[in-house]
């Protein structure tokens, strides 16, 4: 009997994902735990293990088609239990001659043959049902009697009335048999969802857009989906959160001494030490003596979420789009062990290797512009994080101290914080903190 | 509402078991409606031409039938006298209570009724000559095509003879032929030999495919062919009418086939091989309604063609071919039309066939699932097994039901025997409600009546029937 394979739970808040490569065939064997599909989601492209072995029946899905959680990919066939052949034409053998209360002479057929077919309907299945437009599409494909939802005639028509496709209500009944009160808790449930996902993807109304054309040839390109998440969750973060933006600068004369002494220590153990990766430490303990910069607000239920472990989000730049890895507990790792996996999990983000639990659960973000430039600027927070700290690029300026001009190597930093549950002070003392330390790194074993 | 008599807000195009049922809700509804048909009232050709006439008589067909079967029981019957005018007139009787009746609900619905042919000029017009032969244009905002369907012919066996006839020429009962040959083993042709045989003609029947009721599951057809093979002088299936020819008394045809008398003479010939869509010389090519390869009209569920205020309905929107559906059809598309959100998405449509035994059934049936590769079981009970049958005398009976294994849902009801056709509603209801086999069995039956044959089936899925006594395997 064939088993279905559908798009299994792939982590938080992910709900669809665009098909990038389908990698089996109708007729391919494949075991449990073999990758079946290439998946882009908001986050990164994953691959999608099946969860059955057997023989592909179906295949449902198709490059560049978006999938949901749930939805059927494969039919698969399983390889022990093999469909006995059935008889083609006439209905079974009848074997047996029963026995009859009432009339024995009459019977002449068999009684109580009670025949099995093997075999699953498959196709047509998952045919969404549209609704009528003005230019009515004709000659829709008829609907197979296996497709037909558990639903009485009343229940579809509530269904349509509601604008629900009856075939996506889960049904309590006996059989799955979908009852008026599924609908309308259907429906509830889809108005919830909407609700809660409002304040989520609302954007301010889009201005309307010119004719571009007018001014000079326009090309018009589709926003991959990592643009496109980008979009919505930069876009959400800048609406929702009150940010404010404290500038500080930190003489990194001495680290950067001391970085360059111990670079190729680093590069032995396979890493490459920046400031990132030491600035990640100095982080790490910032935050255990600052916890609510490691929060989060939960405006909900009006609690703030202290987080007992430091997962830092490192800001990537990559071809396809900006990215977010996550390095699990900085607090425990040392610089060395920093800069290897600071190094390792840049490459995988910009050979898009990284995995979707790579890119979730930062407690804090660091975003490092200094690289290719510029004085300052004002990062956006990374959400659910309450703050985010930017770095831009050293330069040496002439420093007064000890009564006359140094030439010192300045590092600009910069910390955008969300106001409603951080104090300007706050941030100015999480900042001078950050900065001494930096300074003086000696601080970092004495208090971090 | 717009009093001008060149306008309507609907325009019905035939009046016939799709449309005046459409008529009537789209009046009730408040809509200014215009029905038109050829005939002087509505009803069609299920009311002229078709189920009511044939029914009427197949009633008397019936009635000789079981005469005969009461010789068994100690009852004698001299054999019947048939004064034909008289049947001709109880039939004629009975079409026009019902078309009156039909006509009196036009009246008090204030619909305007146009006894007369229309064509479309546009998406917005049509020019309707009525039998007078004065043409009038009316204008109108949405119309239903209903036109139906008439029988089909064999384009090869083409002769001008009033021997040669259709369902049509039969249901006029001009006599009683010694000898009839039905081409056709489908329904009509069954039910109409059915109705000649128990009048008196020899009735032969000639059939290309290799069983009768094509698309039909064979194990309900063997319970009528049975009967049939007694009733009728034969049954050449495999056999196709290669000519035909008028000879002195009657037609002779040369039969190609499995059949022993390639050369055989009828005084008439019935001929019953389907029926085609009246889509064509409506003028629906000034239209953008779109036709297919075999003439049904293209619609949407909700019955709308690709001219998007113009909707068909029934036997020229696509098969089965029946008057319940194109009902059903109709009130679809009236509810479309008022704006209501609805769609034909029937999951049963009933097939019955009206001979004796009747055949009746619904839903998916085991062919079908066969040739889709749906995985069923099928629990049978045969009448052999039912006090009800046995009073009857007619223990040649079947119910069966074709069920979803995993969740044991009744997706279709088979049924073979005496009152098939009125026992399929259950069936009908089981299969849109979505019922369960338990539903079927926990459900009590009325006793002693053929409707527990249905209960009884259910519990033959379970495995264990009160009448039905099957020994354990192994």
């Amino acid at each position: 009997m064939a088993t279905e394979l559908r798009l299994p739970e792939l982590g938080e808040n992910i709900e669809t994902g665009q098909v990038v490569k389908v990698l089996v065939s109708p007729g391919d064997s494949i075991s449990p735990g073999q990758a079946v599909l290439e998946l882009e989601t908001d986050k990164a492209v994953v691959e999608v293990p099946s969860s059955v072995g057997g023989t592909v029946t179906g295949l449902y899905v198709e490059e560049g088609q978006e999938i949901k959680v749930g939805q059927l990919i494969l039919a698969v066939e399983a390889a022990s239990r093999e469909a006995e052949p059935q008889p083609e034409t006439q209905p079974p053998v009848e074997t047996q001659e029963p026995v009859v209360a009432k009339e024995p002479a009459q019977l002449e057929e068999a009684v109580g043959e009670v025949e099995l077919a093997e075999e699953e309907p498959d196709a047509e299945q998952e045919l969404p049902k549209t609704e009528v437009s003005p230019a009515p599409a004709l000659d829709r494909p008829p609907e197979t009697p296996a497709a037909i939802a558990p639903a009485a005639p009343s229940v579809r028509r509530l269904a349509r009335e509601l604008g629900v496709d009856i075939n996506q209500v889960p049904g309590s009944g006996p059989g799955g048999r979908i009852s008026m009160q599924d609908v309308k808790d259907y429906v509830r449930q889809l108005n919830t969802q909407a609700a809660r996902a409002r304040p989520l993807t609302q954007e301010p109304p889009a201005l309307p857009l010119p004719d571009f054309a007018r001014w000079g040839e326009v090309q018009r390109a589709p926003m991959s989906n990592i643009r496109r998440t980008t979009a919505r969750r930069l876009g959400q973060a800048w609406s929702t959160i009150p940010h404010v933006t404290h500038f500080e600068k930190a003489d990194i004369t001495e680290l950067e001494g001391l970085r360059k002494r111990y670079a190729s220590k680093a590069e032995a153990a396979g890493g490459k030490l920046t400031v990132t990766a030491i600035i990640l430490k100095v982080v790490a303990s910032a935050l255990k003596a600052f916890p609510k910069f490691n929060a989060s607000l939960d405006m909900a239920n009006q609690d703030i979420i202290y987080k007992k472990y430091y997962h830092i989000g490192v800001a990537v730049d990559t071809e396809h789009g900006l990215l977010v890895p996550v390095i699990r507990d900085v607090d425990r790792k040392n610089i060395l062990e920093l800069s290897v996996e600071l190094t390792q999990i840049s490459e995988k983000a910009r050979t898009r290797k990284v995995t979707l639990e790579d890119l979730e659960g930062s407690t804090f973000t660091i975003t490092n512009l200094g690289g290719i430039g510029g004085v300052n600027f004002a990062p956006i927070i990374n959400p659910p994080d309450v703050a985010i700290l930017g770095i831009a690029r050293a330069s040496r300026e002439a420093v007064f101290k000890d009564g006359g001009f140094e030439p010192r190597l300045m590092l600009p930093l910069s910390l955008s914080y969300d106001h409603r549950l951080i104090d300007g002070a706050d941030a100015a003392r999480f900042m001078r903190w950050v900065a001494q330390a930096i300074e003086q790194p000696f601080l970092l074993s004495l208090e971090g | 509402m717009s009093k001008d008599p060149n306008s309507t807000q609907l325009a019905v195009v035939g009046g016939g078991p799709g449309g005046y049922p459409a008529a009537f809700l789209a009046a009730d509804l408040g809509m200014q409606v215009t029905l038109i048909d050829l005939e002087p009232k509505p009803g069609g050709v299920c009311l002229y031409r078709g189920c009511i006439p044939s029914k009427t008589l197949l009633h008397v067909a019936k009635l000789l039938g079981e005469t005969h079967q009461a010789a068994e029981w100690g009852i004698q019957f001299p054999d019947p006298e048939i004064d034909l005018d008289q049947l001709r007139a109880r039939k004629e009787k009975v079409v026009q209570q019902l078309t009156g009746g039909l006509g009196q609900l036009v009246k008090q619905r204030k619909i305007s009724y146009i006894q007369g042919r229309a064509t479309f000029l546009d998406a917005r017009t049509l020019k309707i000559q009525d039998s007078a032969g004065q043409e009038e244009i009316l204008n109108f905002q949405h119309a239903i095509v209903a036109t139906g369907s008439r029988p089909a012919t064999l384009p090869n066996l083409s002769l001008e003879s009033e021997r040669l006839i259709d369902s049509t020429s039969a249901l006029e009962l001009a006599g009683i032929p010694k000898t009839m040959l039905v081409i056709g083993g489908g329904y009509i042709g069954l039910e109409l030999g059915t109705v000649y045989a128990a009048l008196g003609t020899q009735v032969s029947v000639v059939e290309m495919m290799p069983g009768l009721l094509p698309g039909a599951d064979r194990d309900l057809v063997r319970v009528l062919s049975k009967r049939l093979e007694k009733l009728f002088h034969s049954m050449m299936l495999n056999t196709t009418v290669a000519e035909i020819g008028e000879v002195k008394g009657g037609i002779q045809v040369r039969l190609e086939g499995d059949v022993e008398e390639a050369e055989q003479t009828f005084e008439k010939i019935l001929v019953a091989v389907g029926r085609k869509p009246n889509s064509s010389g409506l003028g629906l090519e000034n239209t953008r309604v779109e036709i297919n390869q075999r003439g049904f009209v293209k619609v949407n569920q909700q019955r709308q063609t690709a001219e998007p205020n113009i909707y068909a309905v029934g036997d020229i929107a696509g098969e089965p071919m029946l008057a319940h559906k194109a009902t059903h059809e109709g009130l679809v598309a009236v509810e479309a039309i008022a704006g209501h959100k609805v769609a034909y998405e029937p999951h049963a449509i009933p097939a019955v066939v009206f001979t004796d035994p009747e055949l009746a059934w619904c839903g998916l049936t085991e062919t079908q699932a066969k040739q889709e590769n749906i995985s069923i079981e099928v629990a049978r009970f045969p009448w052999g097994a039912s006090g009800r049958a046995t009073t009857l005398g007619r223990n040649d009976g079947l119910t069966k039901l074709i069920i979803e294994p995993q969740t044991e849902r009744v997706l279709g009801v088979g049924l073979a025997g005496a009152g098939a056709g009125e026992l399929i509603a259950e069936g009908v209801l089981a299969v849109e409600m979505a019922a369960l086999a338990s539903d079927l069995r926990l459900s009590i039956h009325p006793h002693p009546t053929l409707s527990e044959t249905i209960m009884e089936a259910a519990e033959v899925f379970f495995g264990q029937s009160t009448h039905a006594y099957r020994p354990k395997r192994g």
